[in-house]
């Protein structure tokens, strides 16, 4: 059985693994157009910041390859899908039994006047993009992010450590837009302010000129780099030219499994079905990568125990000492119908949304611990009559009842 | 594997176990330094809740299948495939926290970065299971829920 893998990050990693949890004889080889071995994705800010180096950057450790028996062909991308083979850029054919399309997501670049072939533009999603900026970043550079979303405002906390001006230009009414509500993104964009990051909201570059940019409101910055973070969309051209279905995302059944059978997809170029609001959605986040990885994995080499059930939006990130957590609905465009709890004190900052008595959502900022206990809250479904006590000031496994919590730490009921 | 269990009818609510976790997992493994003067500050991997008419210590439960390691983004964290183990390396954690908002018992601690209970790795009997006064928690083969 030979498998090929489309991708080194959260999803392919974790499909491997799985598949070598199963078959310790079939061929494996992983894909990827970056030359690195796998890396933590996200710490690419964390590199810029010197918090990861080039030592700790890896998400394996450096043998996982040659310990798992993986063959790797790193800084060739995968151009084409034929039948039962791949295309490199190279011209050279990798044959597949199974193949697992972990291509994750490419970076969108929206339309801005005098971008087009400069050298100081960037996007900020490989480590390469991070190396590259690092290079050339100095202390006094003058640096704009088109973008205030997560991927923008960690560019702009890891740049911090390398220059002192930096705007974050975002087009919504608040930072963070697609994952928090108007409250808790000031809280956000304040401390970002506070720690010498100017963000400018309601507002967009329109053109970049010679050293400077022009914002739509007809304002003028002066910019040596500019980052374009405005989103990403995703990695799905291989999978629309072999004529898989593909709406904004790769379809897949529970078991990843695409429209053709012997071609799986995972992570975040694939939809997936949202828990919470029942549509099927790109939910590019970390953790669902890797399980959608793991039971691709597994699906591929013949064990399809584990189904793919559904995720739901999760994020924790931390900016300048701030922790900021989102889960689950947390901004109802319609607010009725829901119970919507709002505790504010300084820069810690809760919000729980509820209804039909279960949560389905919150913020917590600065408020981090036990966070877990309300995911599970949300995820499990759990009717809050069932929980002691108001939730919104806080929680513990006691606020669960002694059956379930002998279950969850006692090892059982009866102890 | 062996677990720690919580027997929640014998606890004393006495907070021994946090005191020992910690100074287990301190530099100087003395209890008086460990509270009061080490810098940084050890970290406690247990958690006492309740009050005098109900309490009880949590733990990580070293699960077969750890939400926690599938959510880190650096791979700080992982489940040994032999001990079964789940273990954060610090070198490699930067304090994301998607552990902490993950774990559904909630026993991931979220300080400057994650912390959480290692069952004392390499001694026979974690600290915070031999120095529990009244057997209110066990240290024994079972399974975990998830």
């Amino acid at each position: 059985m030979s498998y090929v893998i489309i991708g080194n990050s959260a999803a392919g990693i974790a499909a491997a693994e799985s598949i070598r949890k199963f078959d310790q004889k079939g061929k494996v080889t992983i894909i990827s157009d970056e030359p690195h071995n796998t890396y933590g994705r996200p710490l690419i800010s964390y590199f810029l910041k010197g918090t990861s180096t080039a030592g700790t950057m890896h998400f394996r450790k450096p043998p996982f390859y040659t310990d798992n028996g993986i063959d790797t062909i790193f800084g060739h991308a995968a151009v084409k899908i034929a039948d039962k083979h791949v295309v490199l850029d190279n011209g050279d054919k990798v044959s597949y039994d199974k193949l697992l399309l972990a291509t994750g997501s490419v970076p969108f670049v929206p339309t801005i006047s005098g971008i087009e072939g400069k050298d100081n533009v960037f996007t900020f999603l490989k480590y390469d993009d991070a190396i590259a900026l690092k290079a050339v970043v100095k202390k006094d550079s003058r640096v704009v992010i088109v973008g205030g979303g997560l991927i923008g405002l960690k560019a702009a906390e890891g740049l911090h450590t390398l220059c002192d001006d930096i705007t974050v230009v975002e087009f919504a009414d608040r930072v963070l837009a697609a994952v928090i509500d108007k409250q808790g993104g000031t809280i956000v964009s304040d401390h970002l302010e506070n720690n010498g990051i100017k963000c400018i909201l309601n507002n967009t570059v329109d053109t970049l000129r010679d050293g400077e940019v022009l914002l739509k409101s007809g304002d003028v910055l002066p910019c040596d780099f500019l980052i374009v973070a405005v989103g990403v969309r995703p990695a799905i051209t291989l999978a629309k030219n072999f004529g898989l279905t593909v709406n904004r995302g790769i379809v897949t059944n529970t078991h990843m499994q695409t429209s053709v059978p012997d071609i799986y997809a995972a992570g975040d170029c694939v939809e997936s079905y949202d828990i919470l609001d029942g549509t099927q959605k790109i939910l590019a986040l970390w953790p669902n990568a890797v399980r959608q990885g793991r039971i691709a994995g597994a699906s591929m080499a013949g064990h399809a125990d584990e189904l793919f059930d559904g995720g739901m939006p999760l994020n924790s990130v931390g900016f300048f000492g701030l922790k900021v957590m989102t889960c689950g609905i947390i901004n109802p465009a319609d607010e009725s119908g829901y119970e919507i709890v709002r505790i504010a004190k300084g820069q810690q900052y809760k919000k729980f949304v509820m209804q039909n008595n279960m949560l389905k959502g919150f913020i917590l900022i600065n408020a981090p611990n036990r966070a877990g206990l309300y995911t599970t809250l949300i995820r499990d479904g759990v009717d809050l009559a069932t929980i002691d006590g108001d939730i919104t000031n806080g929680i513990g496994l006691i606020n669960f009842k002694p059956e379930e919590r002998a279950k969850k730490i006692g090892g059982g009921a009866g102890r | 594997m062996k677990r720690v269990y919580a027997v929640e009818k014998l606890c004393l609510n006495c907070k021994l176990c946090e005191v020992y976790c910690k100074t287990a997992h301190s530099k100087s493994k003395d209890i008086i330094k460990a509270h009061k003067t080490e810098v940084p500050e050890p970290q406690t991997r247990i958690f006492v809740e309740g009050d005098n008419l109900l309490s009880f210590a949590a733990n990580c439960r070293h699960c077969e299948n750890p939400a926690c390691v599938e959510a880190c983004i650096t791979g700080a964290m992982t489940k040994d495939p032999i001990t079964g183990i789940v273990d954060n390396e610090k070198e490699r954690c930067v304090g994301c926290m998607t552990c902490v908002m993950a774990c559904p018992y909630g026993v991931v601690k979220a300080a400057d970065i994650a912390f959480k209970c290692d069952l004392c790795r390499g001694e026979d009997e974690p600290a915070c299971v031999k120095h529990c006064p009244n057997r209110a928690l066990i240290y024994i083969e079972g399974g975990s829920e998830r």
